[in-house]
């Protein structure tokens, strides 16, 4: 069943030498596909990097700005609207993570422990909102009912746990050998202490890949501060969307000065709401080459 | 906590252990047998209280956020009047719904899901799986890691984000009319053209997940037994041969699957990346069955008949998924849940 390892960057003896026409192909293949992706970022780290006259100049948009400057950034963290965007949304990534984490860490272990009270008809339940979410205008309905309009608790508590990362790690804690859980029981350790110093120890990979999920999608999030919070608690991605994508100015809200060159400012906002994604991009991408999510997945 | 899983039957595993007693001593009267049970429950309910103890906020978090919720769907019945609130809120039965299939506008949302679902179905698919099987023919492990790690980012930018990187590179004063105008060209109008909306969305989704699509179709291309394919070669058969013979067999369980499973959520496409564009190109092109919700429910107000839209799509939906579910197993598939 297991494959023969292919050795590594040599061919097989049994592989035809590949064409050069081949090998020009694909490589052409691969550099636009590699171009696709990076182009736009570095025409939008450009842009924010230019000087307004040269981004008026050029029609809205710079490759290869001549006379670098910062100003767009200085003016994002001199304290303005965007600066308390990026604030509030450091706070609810933060928070909202180590709230989502410890929610979904007890119930994922509580419900990986075979024969637990109740389990399985609580599985069964947590799966059936899998196949019937509730829907937009009741989670709304319900959160102005509970009274947390405009609370920061909104943009947590409705999605406290996600059922994808709970089921993954209720099956990352099942495949640890339930015989180191037997000799603990044995040794009169208790459940709550069997979590912190067996199970939680031994996950630390799928721990951290749940965490980052978690940390990414609040950090990403901007619908539901858009319908249940006011304009000067809105998260950083709000603000982006506001200001960037429908382009409207600054002002409208009675949230600021206005902006002079708009362009540089939007893009340098573009770049501060993607860079904490690229900081934690390659330690998610280093538990993928390890196959926690893949074998996640497959499951 | 404990009233819930009272309620419930015992589980599969309860049963194989108490069988035997039935069978055993089946003289014995059966309220004896409900006792024995009962005290089996209650002693693991002592024995687990730490666990239950752990559960309680997950338990109550889906009670309230998800069957809360999903209660709060009689407002589909409902007229919604804010000042009066939820509870007290006149019934009017199945009004919202008949209003809604007389909706032109619904209607419409409908057609417009489907045709954007089924765009993506046809050329956002074939993507992953070209891209997989170009990377899985690199001999290089380095390259391929590299380039493993470029495509895979878009997938974790917000669509926010998206959005935005592609008006500054497809907008009227982007990068490619930039260049076009610079080279003499005539310009294209692909932002806020209600003619280029659908494409355009099937491009972005392209962009920001055809690289994460392809983990799927690595992991099933790594599968296969290298052994394969080396016995094939010394037998003569040349790279397509082994590419039809023993790679297609090997990972069409998948696109099976996969295809089985993008049908049964065909009514569901990105609801923000949708919600974020429609302003631009108007509702005749962009409006889907989400955002008809949305705009319906939270911006016209009124609340039950949007929750009306948003509940018909939910149970088509679910019927759909679960449909889509039974298919792949029959395939001898797992599918997403078991």
């Amino acid at each position: 069943m297991i494959a023969t390892k292919r050795q590594k960057n040599t061919r097989p003896a049994w592989m035809e030498k590949p064409k050069p026409v081949t090998i020009a192909a694909k490589g052409f293949a691969l550099a636009i596909v590699i171009a696709l992706v990076t182009v736009p970022f570095l025409v939008v780290i450009s842009t924010s990097l230019a000087s307004n006259a040269e981004v008026v100049e050029n029609g809205g948009w710079v490759l290869w700005p001549t006379e670098p400057t910062l100003n767009a950034y200085r003016s994002i963290f001199d304290g303005g609207i965007v600066t308390r965007a990026i604030w509030v949304s450091i706070g609810v990534t933060s928070v909202g993570t180590l709230a989502s984490m410890t929610a979904t860490v007890m119930l994922a272990y509580a419900l990986s422990r075979p024969r637990v009270f109740g389990g399985k008809p609580l599985l069964l339940l947590i799966l059936f909102t899998f196949l019937f979410p509730p829907g937009m205008i009741p989670a709304y309905l319900l959160v102005k009912e509970m009274g947390m309009l405009d609370n920061f608790a909104a943009l947590i508590v409705p999605i406290l746990i996600n059922v994808f990362n709970l089921v993954v790690l209720r099956g990352f804690f099942q495949g640890i050998p339930e015989e180191l859980f037997e000799a603990a029981k044995i040794d009169g350790v208790s459940d709550w202490a069997i979590l912190r110093i067996i199970v939680m120890p031994l996950s630390k990979a799928a721990l951290a890949v749940i965490g980052l999920f978690y940390a990414v999608s609040y950090w990403n999030a901007w619908f539901h501060a858009s319908i249940y919070m006011e304009a000067e608690n809105w998260p950083l991605q709000q603000i982006l969307r506001t200001y960037v994508v429908r382009g409207a100015e600054i002002t409208e809200y009675g949230l600021g000065e206005q902006i002079a060159a708009p362009q540089t400012y939007q893009m340098a906002v573009l770049i501060v709401a993607t860079v904490p994604i690229l900081i934690v991009y390659p330690f998610l991408q280093k538990y993928f080459t390890k196959g926690v999510l893949t074998g996640a997945i497959k499951s | 906590m404990s009233v819930i899983s009272d309620r419930s039957s015992p589980t599969a595993v309860d049963d194989a252990q108490n069988r035997p007693t039935v069978t055993d001593k089946s003289d014995i009267h059966p309220t004896t047998l409900v006792d024995r049970q009962k005290r089996d429950r209650r002693k693991r309910f002592r024995r687990d209280r730490v666990l239950l103890f752990l559960m309680a906020p997950g338990v109550v978090y889906f009670l309230v956020f998800h069957y809360g919720a999903l209660f709060g769907n009689v407002i589909a019945f409902k007229e919604y009047i804010p000042f009066v609130g939820f509870w007290d809120s006149p019934w009017v039965g199945f009004d919202n719904f008949t209003r809604m299939f007389a909706d032109a506008g619904f209607w419409s949302a409908v057609i417009n899901t489907l045709l954007i679902a089924t765009l993506q179905l046809v050329f956002f698919f074939p993507v992953p799986l070209a891209l997989a099987l170009l990377l899985h023919s690199l001999t290089s492990t380095m390259l391929r890691r590299t380039i493993q790690s470029v495509v895979y980012l878009p997938h974790f930018l917000s669509w926010v984000i998206v959005v935005a990187l592609f008006q500054q590179v497809l907008g009227a004063t982007g990068l490619l009319n930039g260049m076009l105008d610079g080279a003499g060209l005539s310009t294209v109008h692909i932002i806020g053209n209600p003619d280029m909306f659908k494409p355009l969305v099937v491009l972005q989704v392209i962009w920001k997940d055809a690289g994460w699509g392809t983990i799927i179709f690595l992991a099933a291309l790594m599968n296969v037994n290298e052994q394969l394919y080396e016995a094939a070669a010394i037998d003569g058969a040349s790279p397509w041969r082994r590419f039809w013979h023993i790679t297609l067999p090997a990972i069409r369980p998948i696109i099976i699957l996969l295809v089985i499973m993008r049908l049964g959520e065909i009514l569901s496409i990105g609801f923000e990346q949708i919600l974020l564009q429609r302003q631009s190109v108007g509702p005749e092109a962009a409006e889907v069955i989400d955002t008809f919700v949305y705009f319906q429910g939270l911006i016209n107000g009124d609340f039950g008949y949007g929750a009306a839209a948003g509940l018909f799509k939910g149970i088509i939906g679910g019927v759909l998924v679960y449909a889509a579910n039974k298919v792949a197993h029959r395939f001898g598939e797992q599918g997403v849940y078991k």
